[in-house]
């Protein structure tokens, strides 16, 4: 026994840690790569309700999506306690639709244009009356894919 | 140029030391900043807008399946109240009808749920009742792939065995325009 812990003694166990730097790069490339810099601020609560029957959204340039919910704190005032709909970052109007969709509708290739599915992110308190407005507006628009965000129900 | 020459080349070397903190400090913004967001929900085709609404009463009775949501959150399935929970069974067993009774659909092809809601509906109530329409179809499906394919229905199959599946028991799903007693 004493022969082993002399001779550990002796040696100077030092991990290298040159290869340290590659690694934490390799970790902020990861990250930098999943990121997804949220462009819009909320300025709607939205709290989506539970499903079961979810299907994924794959590419996400061809999702675009309006919010709808009520205000938070900050806009209570200007804005009011009544569920709003919200188009990128301001506040809208059933009436802004068909824009926002064209003003989407550009930035992807032509090709992919069928593909383009609408994300309703609506808050699970809100009633179906501006849901039903902004539906009936997507469909006057032609704007047929539609998808109901809700998250997963835990087991 | 002499003087470049006398320099000892090997010492020309950026000490690399801190660039563990400078990419610490790189990884640790974008963990901050990162949200994974994955985006899910339930997949809808809206019909496309027409300026009449569809008849259904032109329908034979028995082979729709009439859901009714109104402001209090209350279903009304064919004309009875019920809950959201015995929705699936009710809405799998109406389409697939395995006991043949005469008040279900005559075939699942003919299967028509009819959905319609007030506007002052909760939007929560109304997802929960198309999650439940939706699973049923699903549940559907699955049993069907299952049999014929031997392997449960998702995205990831080949298009034509998917259209098979769906040409067997097609969703037809019609929403009412909501009517108008509880909003806000």
């Amino acid at each position: 026994m004493a022969k082993f812990s002399k001779k550990r003694g002796k040696s100077k166990p030092e991990v290298s840690t040159a290869s340290l730097p590659d690694i934490i790069f390799m970790l902020l490339f990861f990250f930098m790569v999943v990121t997804v810099l949220r462009d819009s601020e909320l300025k709607v609560n939205v709290v989506t309700p539970y499903a079961t029957a979810l299907t994924k959204l794959e590419e996400k340039s061809l999702v675009n999506y309006l919010y709808i919910g009520k205000p938070v704190k900050k806009y209570v005032e200007t804005y009011g306690t009544k569920p709003r709909l919200q188009l990128g970052d301001k506040f809208a109007t059933v009436e802004d639709i068909p824009l926002f969709l064209e003003k989407h509708k550009i930035k992807v290739p032509e090709a992919k244009h069928g593909r383009i599915t609408s994300s309703l992110r609506v808050d699970g308190k809100v009633t179906m009356g501006i849901v039903q407005d902004v539906k009936t507006k997507l469909r006057k628009s032609g704007q047929l894919r539609v998808n109901y965000s809700a998250k997963a129900r835990p087991q | 140029m002499a003087k470049t020459k006398t320099r000892d080349r090997m010492k020309n070397e950026i000490n690399a030391g801190s660039m563990a903190d400078i990419a610490f400090l790189l990884l640790i913004f974008f963990l901050v900043t990162t949200t994974i967001v994955e985006d899910k929900g339930i997949l809808v085709k809206l019909p496309p807008w027409s300026e009449e609404e569809p008849d259904i009463t032109k329908l034979k009775e028995r082979n729709v399946f009439s859901v009714l949501v109104n402001a209090q959150n209350q279903l009304l399935v064919r004309n009875e109240p019920a809950l959201v929970g015995d929705l699936r069974e009710r809405a799998k067993e109406f389409i697939s009808n395995p006991a043949k009774r005469e008040d279900l659909a005559e075939k699942p092809t003919k299967a028509i749920i009819s959905l319609k809601n007030d506007r002052g509906t909760n939007y929560k109530t109304y997802l929960e009742v198309y999650n439940e329409l939706k699973a049923a179809y699903d549940e559907l499906w699955d049993d069907l792939c299952q049999r014929q394919y031997g392997k449960p229905y998702s995205d990831e199959l080949p298009i034509a065995i998917r259209r098979d599946i769906r040409s067997q028991i097609p969703m037809v799903l019609s929403e009412a325009e909501p009517t108008n007693f509880g909003e806000e």
